[in-house]
């Protein structure tokens, strides 16, 4: 194996990502995208770690902290969501505008 | 690339990256939101299975629990408790998809060919002796106890900021009515 084909997969998935945080138009669907940025980054950090093997296991362990920070981000991401939703009838970032209710 | 495609972990890998790439688009264009959240779960349980590949066997499990597991079915709730329009008639893209198809094939063509000059002719040892999780913990409550302990405070805090936002509050209205009854 190489380790460039990891790369390139993970730049299709973080691709994919940008666009359809740029594309999408609810809410929770841009959460969504912001997964498979983060799911990218996850694969290059084993990818590398696969490569090095350092003593610690120093990417590893980095991929089970950004699993730990975007499992924190899904929670606070969707409880906005959710807050917006109750007092606009919408989940349409389109229709988010104000910073006031 | 002849002796490349003779390994048959190469055909592994060449399966899961076909299926990763396929669910991908289904997350990012399908009509339908749960079809587009379960996508997602084709491309989390395929990356679990590159991360086996990759012999790291711990951060694979953790990543079907956590995100397989736990996040999708929060996000299940968020797409069901916002009444998201589920029709095939609403359309769920804005009006600029062709500036952000454009800026994502410049984003793609700008990260694969860094990583092509950069790591072109690196090879690594697929499914080699694998990091146990005997060495995850040591380096964990090791060397990174500290960014441990913070990310665990990290994700209490998240824990609370979710509920204390996402909590119900009563009008004043409704809660004299409540103390009536």
């Amino acid at each position: 194996m190489t380790l460039v084909q990891f790369l390139l997969l993970s730049s299709l998935l973080f691709s994919l990502g940008v666009y359809g945080l740029l594309a999408r138009r609810n809410a929770v669907m841009i959460l969504l995208s912001v997964e498979l940025m983060l799911n990218a980054v996850n694969l290059n950090l084993v990818a590398f770690e696969a490569w090095i093997r350092d003593a610690f296991a120093t990417g590893n362990v980095f991929a089970i902290f950004m699993i730990t920070v975007a499992a924190a981000e899904v929670g606070i991401g969707l409880a906005i969501v959710i807050l917006i939703f109750r007092n606009r009838a919408t989940a349409n970032v389109d229709d988010f505008e104000l910073m006031r209710g | 690339m002849a002796d490349w495609i003779s390994l048959p972990v190469n055909w592994v890998f060449l399966v899961l990256a076909l299926v990763i790439a396929f669910a991908g688009v289904k997350v990012v264009t399908s009509r339908n939101l749960i079809h587009a959240a379960l996508s997602l779960v084709g491309v989390l349980a395929s990356t679990a299975a590159l991360f086996l590949l990759l012999s790291a066997e711990f951060v694979a499990w953790v990543l079907v629990l956590v995100y397989v597991g736990a996040v999708l079915v929060l996000f299940l709730f968020g797409i069901m408790i916002t009444r998201a329009p589920m029709g095939r008639e609403v359309s769920l893209d804005n009006e600029r998809r062709g500036l952000a198809a454009i800026t994502a094939l410049a984003t793609f063509a700008l990260l694969a060919g860094t990583s092509w000059v950069a790591f072109g002719d690196v090879e690594i040892e697929g499914v080699g002796d694998p990091i146990t999780t005997g060495d995850l913990a040591d380096s964990l409550l090791g060397r990174y106890l500290i960014p441990f302990e913070i990310v665990s405070f990290v994700l209490l805090a998240a824990l609370i900021g979710g509920i204390a936002l996402a909590r119900k509050d009563r009008s004043p209205a409704e809660e004299a009515e409540r103390t009536d009854a």
